[in-house]
């Protein structure tokens, strides 16, 4: 059978990165195939690709044998590939209608937008998935598996024959999960051609016609569904060589700082507990959504547990808010830097003193002279590479950004330091930077909390490891146990080997 | 931050080419004495222009300073009226001011309404309880005792009181915004929110406390307006408001919030006292100026667009975006 869309030997690099090397990517028409890959493994990088939005650095794209190229993400719908995104772009003000027909709508004779007729194909194709949806309704009125319906119709509007679904069922409920699984089966019988992404390994075997497995940016294997196991699978995804170094590291473990019982979310997260020592790196791996950011947060007062309790150096500790958090010496390095790390707009040495402002003020003025010493010896530590310390931090490269966000948390001298992500994203000499600063830190006596869905990092940083699936931890591993394959298996909520 | 000085160096320089012009129809224009006048005239202005700039710094608009001028005045008026010493109306009002301030402070922080539609409602509210205590009536010039009037008129060191008002408004606010803790978190605030968030500060917190400083702020301009023009009714400083909003826009302020200073706002209120003063006695009529000061906000607007345009590394941009 000749593939409908086929791509060879597609490389992109990013500046200080490099997503994707010589992959390839069959889709067959009436078949699924499933992308497996870790976190980082490209899965993104070659969607965007296949929708126009990135250009391949090298390599070719075939549709059905003859080769093309997808300059912009109009070219790849007019080829019939569309994509169903894990957050559904579509447009909540608008009716179901206007978001299946937007861009294509049918015209009526004077050029107008004809009504009726949209209005009719909305709900002819709603039809041909088995979807009994309103095609007047507005679209913030639907739940999220009927926005994956409405996306869907969209897709099959504009004639696609490859539709590609990005993690599509992360966010639905069981019973949703089931009712995709059946319009799957329904695209696949019109012959459409199915990628499907997904981290899940029950819904890869129950679905998946073939897989095509990526690491680290490459290609690493392909076949039947039917002829592999959940362990083939797994040791594709992982197996690696060893590429990137570690900072030696001194466990010198000393006592217990942090204690978390019986933490629990309405929603987020259930009998979170857990323990963290003097000197540790503990870290928190998991698929994303686990809910280990969520659990951060409610150690760092920014939300509230219905329940549990946390004690600091033996003392019971409640905290309420992000400041009695910074007070008691807890301190949370947030993933997204862009968003929730520095301050663009003000300079470095403002950023780095913004949450000790009360430590470098006399009389409630704050002293300049104090706030620059402060952010010299912080940002020196760090290898901070910038002009001056009253440089605006937007002008900064994101591994200098990240540094400076560390600094601004060093300098309120925590306890505890809680790290969310802190290599995503920026070039591997920043990392490598990052990694050596967090030894230091766990050697000078802090308590430091990894999340990281990076698992040669978690393995390569950590002293012991808790692996969070939705919402719970189900697994910890320390010493010899601490492998790619149980973090993977535990973590996509697979038997573990004992 | 050297972006920043080199705006206000700009505008500034702005203002001397606009003077310049008048001169050469009016040379009497720059005299010293005169460009008193018009720094008095536009004190009231500058004020308004930096309680106005902190609450822009932290993401949100005070829409309500003129009604809550108009409002103080009125009743530093009566209070006047009944008798009150002067020592106990000039920090009533301005405590007056601050609680009209903390009410849209609280409605923004605490029930969480966008502050443009928050201070919409009180814009209006406040006006109609000035219509509520005086029966529409006027407080004129007659009914007002002398040393009320007097103050903000009285000579010092060649320069009136208003004047020096302004001014110590002016140094006060730059020490409290360079240098207190509340003063880096306007701009921590309305820079980045979120970060802002984690850094242990109470972003609605401080956003209430940027409308009380407007608030208060305003309060002492309503009785430093109304001992000045020595009348007060339910009308006064219409539209005001919006003045001040564009000394801000027209001093670099950036309506996104996060980026502003003192100096830009101050600066942005004498570009406006400079036009308003200057164009009739140059013989230009009052439409053109409406004009001339809205071609000033658009193209202040359009320099901070094409200024904050991100230069370079757009690639390297946007694959992080992913």
């Amino acid at each position: 059978m000749q593939p409908v869309l086929s791509l060879r030997g597609i490389s992109k690099s990013f500046p200080g990165v490099k997503a994707l090397s010589g992959v390839q990517l069959d889709l067959y028409p009436g078949q699924v195939t499933a992308l497996v890959g870790e976190n980082g493994a490209g899965k993104s990088t070659i969607v965007k690709v296949l929708t126009g939005i990135y250009q391949p650095d090298e390599g070719t794209i075939s549709v059905n044998g003859a080769e093309t190229r997808f300059p912009t993400a109009e070219a790849a719908a007019a080829a019939g590939v569309t994509a169903i995104h894990q957050e559904t772009v579509l447009f909540d003000e608008l009716s179901v209608a206007e978001n299946i027909w937007l861009g294509h709508a049918p015209r009526s004779r004077f050029g107008l937008i004809d009504w009726k007729a949209m209005r009719e194909g909305a709900r002819k194709l709603l039809t041909s998935i088995g979807a009994d949806l309103d095609p007047d309704l507005k679209l913030r009125d639907l739940g999220i598996a009927s926005k994956h319906l409405v996306a869907i119709a969209r897709a099959l509007s504009i004639d696609a024959r490859v539709v590609i679904m990005d993690e599509p069922t992360a966010s639905l409920s069981h019973k949703e999960i089931h009712e995709l699984y059946e319009l799957v089966d329904k695209l696949k019988s019109q012959g459409k051609a199915i990628l499907f992404i997904s981290h899940k390994f029950d819904e890869i075997f129950r679905i998946a016609d073939r897989y095509t497995v990526f690491r680290d940016g490459a290609f690493v294997g392909e076949g039947r569904v039917s002829e592999v196991t959940e362990s083939d699978l797994v040791r594709l995804m992982v197996g690696r060589s060893v590429d990137q170094i570690f900072p030696a590291r001194a466990h010198n473990i000393g006592d217990e700082v942090l204690t978390v019982a019986g933490y629990n979310h309405p929603t987020e997260f259930a009998d979170i507990g857990f323990t963290l020592r003097q000197g540790e790196i503990l870290g928190f791996y998991g698929l994303v959504g686990a809910g280990r950011s969520e659990v951060m947060q409610a150690l760092f007062g920014m939300t509230r547990p219905s329940k549990g309790a946390m004690r600091l150096d033996g003392q019971v500790r409640v905290v309420r808010s992000a400041d009695e958090a910074i007070a008691a010496g807890i301190v949370y390095v947030p993933e997204d830097r862009g968003r929730q790390g520095a301050v663009k707009g003000l300079p470095i040495f403002q950023n780095v003193t913004l949450p000790s402002l009360p430590a470098t003020s006399r009389n409630g003025f704050l002293r300049l002279a104090e706030e620059f010493r402060l952010t010299r010896h912080y940002t020196q530590r760090l290898d901070l590479r910038a002009a001056a310390l009253d440089q605006d931090v937007g002008l900064l490269s994101g591994g200098n950004q990240q540094k400076v966000v560390i600094a601004k948390w060093l300098a309120t001298k925590p306890r505890v330091i809680i790290l969310d992500e802190p290599t995503k994203g920026i070039d591997i000499g920043s990392k490598a930077a990052v990694h050596e600063f967090m030894a230091e830190l766990a050697a000078e006596g802090l308590a430091v909390i990894m999340v990281s869905s990076e698992i040669p990092e978690v393995l390569g940083m950590s002293d012991r490891v808790i692996v969070m699936r939705e919402g719970r931890i189900v697994a910890e591993y320390s010493g010899d146990a601490m492998t790619p394959e149980n973090l993977v298996r535990a973590a996509a909520g697979l038997e573990t080997a004992a | 931050m050297s972006l920043l000085k080199n705006r206000e160096a700009l505008l500034a320089l702005a203002i001397l080419v606009l003077l310049g012009l008048v001169t050469t129809r009016f040379a009497g224009f720059v005299a010293p004495s005169n460009l008193a006048l018009v720094f008095n005239d536009t004190a009231p202005l500058m004020i308004l222009a930096i309680g106005q700039m902190i609450v822009i710094l932290t993401k949100c608009i005070d829409l309500s300073v003129a009604a809550n001028l108009a409002l103080t005045g009125m009743v530093s008026a009566l209070l006047n009226g009944m008798g009150v010493p002067l020592v106990i109306i000039l920090p009533a009002a301005i405590l007056l001011g601050a609680a009209l301030g903390a009410v849209n402070g609280l409605l923004v922080w605490k029930v969480g309404i966008p502050s443009i539609v928050v201070t919409l409602g009180t814009m209006t509210i406040f006006r109609g309880i000035i219509f509520l205590i005086t029966n529409g009536k006027w407080v004129n010039a007659h009914e007002m005792t002398e040393g009320f009037k007097a103050l903000p008129r009285a000579m010092l060191l060649g320069l009136p009181v208003m004047s020096w008002i302004a001014i110590a408004v002016i140094l006060l606010a730059t020490l409290a915004l360079g240098r207190t803790a509340l003063g880096r978190a306007f701009y921590a605030v309305g820079g980045n929110p979120h970060a802002a968030v984690y850094t242990g500060i109470d972003v609605g917190r401080t956003q209430a406390a940027a409308f009380v400083i407007s608030g208060a702020l305003a309060g002492l301009t309503g009785y430093l307006w109304v001992a000045r023009y020595a009348v007060a009714y339910v009308d006064i400083a219409g539209g005001f408001e919006l003045d001040v909003v564009a000394a801000c826009v027209i001093g670099g302020v950036s309506i996104a919030g996060g980026a502003g200073s003192v100096a830009g706002a101050v600066l942005g209120a004498i570009f406006l006292g400079v036009i308003k003063n200057a164009l009739p006695v140059v013989n230009i009529s009052p439409f053109w100026q409406m004009a001339i000061s809205g071609s000033a906000i658009i193209l202040a607007v359009a320099f901070n667009a094409v200024q904050s345009r991100p230069k370079g590394r757009i690639i390297l941009k946007s694959a992080e975006a992913r």
